[in-house]
């Protein structure tokens, strides 16, 4: 019977829960790297048993950390496996430089409107590669992509991006500047998507050596230009590795599509209550389901009412149904952040999420039903499901 | 003649990061600088690099501390003779990160 593998990155570590395919019962493992926060982690599609973590901390900067056996043992790429001549563990997983010599280090856009320069604080995102298991990307802040083709022991920028030249239009939004969504073109190898807060969604259809803006339809109450070609809060971008091309965003505020790989957006925002958010997700098998939970403000980063919501829409958006069976229905203020909603691929398409009061949710029946499969973890960063045979 | 042994104690997630317990005691060849112990520190546990200071600029990162002999230290030149109590193994070198936001 298939197995899934729930991964889930929080405030004060990381968590891996287990279950057999019918997601009732649940074996929990953990913390990992207790203390740190965990802003994501994901497994290669390659070698399911390849794990990547973005393991960073306010105090002492960012490490990465792997594990070639699904989560049971991690290292930190060639600083703990291997040794030094003298004994030692050899090796370092935590350098992101940026590619100055090609894109040389500009200004963004600093919260007061005068320019600042690009630091580098953390990894935000993992996205490893569809077809090698030793590459994988690393969306970080402030905002850049980097590429790593030797399983996390070494980074270079992709620098393209950071240097394609709207990057002093760009500005942090109120999590800073990050590069927080990856998303790879599963027919087109050398087509990635990315997003910024607040600089909007771009695009490469080289393999990340040049990149274009991809923001049109796009609009944004907060800037002077509300169609600016860049600017936007673009929270996350999901899509149906089903169909390339169709993408689903959660903007700032907004629920967006595109049909044409990002050159335009409409909104599909509808019947819903708010359309502000963070998380979004489409159904493994049906890539006109669509999953977002709903936040009441930007600034009252909670459900609506105290009643914690899923939103589905089979119909690819504008018309949505509320979601509500088993999860709390009063009293209920957690957020969904960005990277917490991931779906499995069993027949029976599971939905997951967390949250910010340290609840992981599954829904076995594509959301027709929700259990929590823990209540009381660290405010949950991210969460991410692995199918396993 | 062999180095003096400088100890150093480091905060709980950099001891869990490199795997290790209690004080550390290093072989640093002298002069004993706050410069040439972390170099020694970061060869010996590379998983440390960008730990404690940036990688290329090699400044201190911002909430850590370092101190010696009750000493806040940090200001001064990592290329300053550290006190000879630290140098010669009887008081450790303490790295501390700073006590904010839990």
């Amino acid at each position: 019977m298939s197995k899934v593998r729930v991964l889930a990155g929080t405030k004060k570590g990381a968590f891996v829960l287990t279950a057999d395919g019918k997601r009732d019962q649940w074996d929990v493992s953990g913390p990992f790297f207790a203390g740190w926060e965990i802003y994501h982690m994901k497994g290669s599609p390659v070698n399911p048993d390849r794990i990547y973590v973005s393991q960073t901390s306010g105090w002492f900067g960012q490490i990465i950390q792997c594990s070639d056996d699904g989560g049971k043992t991690w290292y930190a790429p060639g600083g703990g496996q291997q040794k030094s001549p003298q004994g030692w563990p050899a090796g370092e997983s935590n350098r992101f430089v940026y590619d100055s010599a090609a894109a040389p280090l500009t200004t963004h856009q600093w919260y007061d409107g005068t320019q600042h320069p690009w630091e580098f604080k953390r990894v935000w995102h993992l996205e490893p590669s569809l077809t090698d298991a030793e590459t994988v990307y690393a969306g970080v802040e402030d905002a850049a992509i980097f590429r790593s083709t030797d399983g996390a022991h070494s980074w270079q920028e992709l620098p393209g991006l950071r240097g394609h030249g709207t990057g002093p239009a760009w500005q942090p939004g109120a999590g800073g500047m990050c590069l927080h969504t990856i998303v790879l073109d599963p027919k087109d190898p050398n087509r990635i998507y990315i997003a910024v807060s607040a600089a909007g969604a771009f695009r490469t259809d080289d393999g990340g050596k040049s990149w274009k803006p991809i923001n049109k339809g796009l609009r944004s109450p907060y800037l002077p230009d509300q169609d600016h070609e860049v600017g936007h809060c673009v929270h996350h971008i999901a899509m149906s590795p089903r169909r390339p091309g169709i993408l689903f965003m959660q903007k700032h505020w907004d629920v967006m599509r595109s049909d044409d790989a990002g050159d335009s957006w409409h909104e599909v925002s509808g019947n819903l209550p708010t359309d502000f958010g963070f998380a979004i997700d489409v159904h493994a098998h049906e890539p006109e389901t669509i999953y977002v939970a709903p936040i009441k403000s930007d600034s009252e980063h909670y459900p609506l009412d105290g009643q914690l919501k899923v939103w589905r829409s089979k119909t690819g958006g504008n018309e949505w149904e509320a979601l509500t069976n088993g999860l709390p229905q009063q009293n209920c203020y957690v957020n969904v952040l960005r990277d917490a909603m991931a779906v499995d691929s069993l027949d029976d398409c599971g939905i997951y999420f967390g949250t910010t009061g340290g609840q992981v949710y599954v829904s076995p029946d594509a959301g027709d039903s929700w259990q929590p499969i823990v209540r009381d973890l660290p405010a949950v960063l991210s969460v991410e499901v692995q199918t396993l045979p | 003649m062999s180095s003096p042994v400088v100890r150093v104690e480091i905060p709980f997630h950099l001891r869990t990061l490199a795997q290790v317990n209690g004080e550390l005691r290093l072989d640093v060849p002298p002069p004993v600088t706050l410069r040439r112990v972390v170099d020694v520190l970061e060869e010996r546990y590379p998983v440390l690099r960008g730990t404690i200071r940036d990688h290329d600029t090699q400044q201190r990162r911002a909430f850590l501390r370092f101190f010696a002999c009750q000493e806040d230290i940090s200001h001064q030149s990592p290329d300053d003779p550290l006190p000879d109590a630290v140098a010669e193994g009887r008081e450790p070198l303490l790295i501390v990160g700073a006590i904010a936001g839990g």
